[in-house]
């Protein structure tokens, strides 16, 4: 479904991400752990058009997208859920997830934002008020629900347990769960390799912008360098 | 008694170039809050207007209204120009390139317009004709009412459309955020170019608006008038549409009361002791949100 052939990425002259590749095959949920700073908004940010990489493809369902505006990417199925969030905190939740169906019709958009809020019932609640007053959790869930309202085929979601309490990480490592259950296929990405490899069907290990081990994601939570390197043990 | 009808004179004159520099404030609101240029060419496109209306007037002997609407055309397609050209291949650049470069833009009409049209004003015919209207002794003229009654409805039509509409909210979408803005599928491209027509085409109405009361255009007449506009949208909080209308008002209101107790001499004046005034104690000016991270 989606193809990272090779790229190289760059911010400047920092060499950021160095030739990965890798894939997300239709249904999966894949998973990219690693440290902070190891190159993994890079890559997702990559993928959805806001960066362009100096060498290499991004291909999905068999289109070359590396050259195309993030707008574009977006109308292809593909959806980020960004790193910190980043809700528009001056606006409503409703117009907050009406942003989120910015690319669809008016009337496709209400069915979207009916399914939102039957999926997460603390935004229908709230549907006026301003986003920058909810908790850390309930932004969370805004931002994923914004994303959900494009009908993604793939969801990309960049470090979802960030800054959350435990309780409400498991509460988000659900909603994943269910979405992948009801369709949807997930790239996540994760320093919380602990709760990200035992949700993935498979997972890439970054470090300092190179792909370290890949593998099922079953298997690399049993792997010593992993245990010992990512889940403190 | 005098003194009274004077001071309700001057209220209305304070009004009346307070809505003209409210439109203008609102363009440099705009543009610096989508992506946080001071567009110090903005000014410029108010001279542009003006001579427009001129040689639509004088040249091809069209009406005020037509002549208006053409210099609103002009002046949007100036400005949708002049960022795509000039200001959109320097995007990702440091700010302070993309201000210098709006300097030269300035330089460049400025000197332009000198050289085409000569550095001497022209004198535009009435756009605005009417009664001047007795008001609490005061005298009202057609041209106040009008500009006044423009920039109301301007103003609320202005504000209906950043609050309700799709393409408002895509514009205060990326005000905040961009990034997180061209992940929901905002084409930002669109969206600058349309906050700069926007902010053009008000530009080019309070052109308008300025020469029914002061019918002279020259090359430097924005220079003046944008800048007190750009102290009013200071003043208001850069980046906020409400505190561009307030900021305008106000500056409009302290010219004029400056000018009713008989010290007309610091018109200019007073309007620069509020910008310091401003910087000083309150940056983030009267509406404006406490200046904060943006990456
Ligand atoms: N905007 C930027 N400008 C310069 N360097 C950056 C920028 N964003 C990230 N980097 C650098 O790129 C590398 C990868 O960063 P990032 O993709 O954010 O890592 P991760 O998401 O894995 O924490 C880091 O070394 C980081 O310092
Ligand atoms: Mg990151």
């Amino acid at each position: 479904m989606l193809k990272v052939e090779g790229i190289d990425v760059f911010y400047g002259n920092i060499h950021a991400v160095r030739q990965i590749s890798f894939s997300v095959e239709q249904g999966e949920i894949v998973t990219l752990i690693g440290a902070n700073g190891a190159g993994k908004s890079t890559i997702l940010n990559t993928v959805s058009g806001l960066l362009r990489p100096k060498n290499g493809t991004v291909t999905f369902e068999g289109r070359r997208i590396d050259h195309l505006p993030p707008h574009k990417v977006l109308t292809f199925g593909l959806a980020q859920v960004p790193e910190g969030r980043r809700i528009f905190s001056r606006m409503t939740v409703e117009e907050n997830l009406e942003m989120g169906g910015y690319t669809r019709p008016g009337a496709e958009c209400a069915g979207a934002l009916e399914d939102v809020y039957r999926r997460f019932p603390r935004l229908a609640e709230r549907r006026r008020q301003i986003a920058g007053t909810l908790s850390g959790g309930e932004q969370q869930m805004l931002a994923m629900g914004r994303a959900l309202m494009a009908k993604p085929k793939l969801l990309m979601l960049d470090e979802p347990s960030m800054g959350l309490a435990p309780l409400l990480v498991e509460q988000i490592f659900e909603i994943i769960k269910e979405l992948h259950a009801a369709g949807t296929t997930i790239l996540l990405v994760e320093q919380n390799a602990q709760m990200a490899l035992s949700v993935a069907d498979r997972a890439y290990v970054l470090e300092t912008g190179r792909i370290v081990m890949e593998g099922a994601a079953a298997a690399l939570l049993e792997d010593d360098k992993v245990r010992s390197a990512y889940l403190g043990s | 008694m005098a003194f009274f009808s004077t001071l309700f004179s001057q209220i209305i004159n304070g009004l009346q170039s307070g809505s003209i520099y409210a439109l203008v404030a609102l363009g440099y609101s705009m543009v610096y809050g989508i992506i946080m240029l001071l567009n110090f060419a903005h000014g410029d496109i108010i001279m542009v207007g003006a001579y427009v209306v001129w040689m639509s007037m004088t040249s091809f002997g069209l009406h005020p209204l037509p002549s208006i609407l053409l210099a609103v055309v002009v002046s949007t397609l100036l400005g949708v120009v002049i960022e795509k050209v000039a200001y959109a291949p320097l995007r990702s650049s440091p700010r302070l390139s993309l201000l210098i470069t709006a300097i030269g833009i300035s330089f460049l009409l400025e000197n332009g317009f000198q050289l085409i049209f000569g550095a001497g004003a022209k004198v535009v015919p009435p756009l605005i004709e009417g009664p001047t209207f007795k008001i609490a002794g005061a005298s009202v003229s057609t041209p106040a009412l009008v500009t006044l009654a423009v920039t109301v409805v301007i103003m609320i039509g202005l504000t209906l459309l950043v609050q309700k509409t799709k393409l408002g909210r895509a514009m205060r979408a990326v005000s905040e955020d961009m990034g997180a803005a061209q992940l929901m599928g905002v084409n930002i491209n669109t969206t600058i170019s349309f906050t700069f027509a926007l902010g053009s085409a008000l530009a080019a109405v309070a052109s308008a608006l300025y020469l029914s009361s002061y019918a002279q255009a020259s090359p430097t007449m924005g220079s003046m008038l944008g800048l007190k506009a750009f102290v009013a949208a200071v003043l208001g909080g850069i980046g906020s549409l409400p505190g561009a209308m307030l900021g305008g008002f106000v500056i409009g209101l302290a010219e004029a009361l400056v000018s009713a107790v008989g010290l007309s001499v610091w018109k200019d004046g007073v309007v620069f002791a509020i910008l310091i005034v401003v910087l000083l104690v309150r940056p983030s000016g009267l509406l404006g949100k406490p200046m904060k991270e943006k990456v």
